[in-house]
């Protein structure tokens, strides 16, 4: 028995089961975000005083850091095109190129952690980096399941595009909204944590 | 169920609509580049909280609407989609609200 409703829509909600699935994951994920949004917020407002992001933290390799996720969005919508287009090479390589900027993403992160470790900072140290930790750690985690998903469908899960090519366009459609939410997700963590 | 195919191609892109999503997505990737230059460049003036704070918010509230507009799709979702994420705002600003409205000290409460 075949998945209902991959490719063909539902005439009820005029949308593929998967689209909204991602959508209210999604949906979800806002809140999970949002929850420590406010308890940012609420600590910072709270607190007597609170360092300026640059002066605990690198601006410029976190700027960088954002020109590379921005583009790994775009990479990553560009390999969705390239199914549409029914390129299955162009789509590789746009996908490929996801996953490695998601990897760049990440040595930074690594880059800016372990150099906190080494001078002693730690979550425990203050309030401004336990807040700086779990958001970017969270956000890190999430960066790293996308980069999986993506990894399955630049990898073994690319055979379904032999067998249903509209059904794989879609997984990866859907895989793509996860991604971009993680990108938008540091729209908002970037200039919050580090130009505040 | 070929029907039900048919319906799918039909609500897939086309390729002349995929050669102007293309260009839409290049043009956005230059905008979310140019704000990423706004932004930093805004942050190094080192303005009066409120106004930093505000700032920084309308330019990354700017970014990440393009990002749901046009890398998501969300400009032509369809209305269940729509539905799903008013809803999703309505309880995203009560998450904030409610927890800052019950400071002594905060805006809302003297």
């Amino acid at each position: 028995m075949d998945i209902p409703y991959t490719v063909e829509i539902r005439r009820d909600t005029g949308l593929i089961n998967g689209k909204i699935g991602i959508w209210l994951f999604l949906a979800s994920e806002v809140m999970l975000f949002g929850a420590l949004f406010a308890s940012y917020i609420l600590i910072r407002t709270g607190a007597p005083s609170w360092p300026r992001g640059a002066t605990m933290l690198n601006v410029p390799l976190a700027t960088f850091n954002t020109i590379v996720l921005i583009s790994s969005s775009v990479t990553m919508v560009m390999a969705w095109a390239s199914l549409k287009r029914r390129r299955f090479g162009t789509f590789r390589i746009y996908m490929g190129a996801t996953i490695l900027l998601g990897f760049v993403f990440l040595v930074v992160k690594y880059f800016e952690y372990s150099h906190k470790f080494e001078n002693g900072l730690f979550p425990s140290t203050n309030n401004f980096l336990a807040i700086y930790f779990t958001l970017t750690g969270l956000h890190m985690l999430h960066v790293i399941g996308g980069m999986a998903v993506n990894a399955y469908f630049w990898g073994p899960g690319s055979k379904l595009w032999k067998t249903n090519p509209e059904w794989f366009t879609n997984r990866v459609e859907h895989s793509g909204l996860f991604w971009h939410f993680v990108d938008l997700v540091w729209i908002f963590l970037f200039p919050t944590l580090y130009l505040l | 169920m070929t029907s039900d195919h048919a319906v799918a191609s039909m609500t897939s892109d086309h390729a002349d609509d995929i050669d102007r999503h293309v260009r839409v997505y290049i043009s956005v990737f230059v905008a979310l580049m140019v704000l990423t230059v706004v932004t930093v460049t805004v942050s190094r003036f080192h303005l009066p909280v409120p106004v930093a704070v505000t700032a920084a918010l309308i330019i990354a509230t700017i970014k990440g609407s393009l990002v749901a507009c046009y890398f998501m799709h969300l400009i032509s979702e369809k209305k269940l989609i729509y539905a799903v994420l008013a809803l999703t705002a309505v309880f995203f600003v009560a998450l904030l609200a409610l927890p800052i409205a019950t400071v002594n000290n905060g805006y809302w409460i003297h």
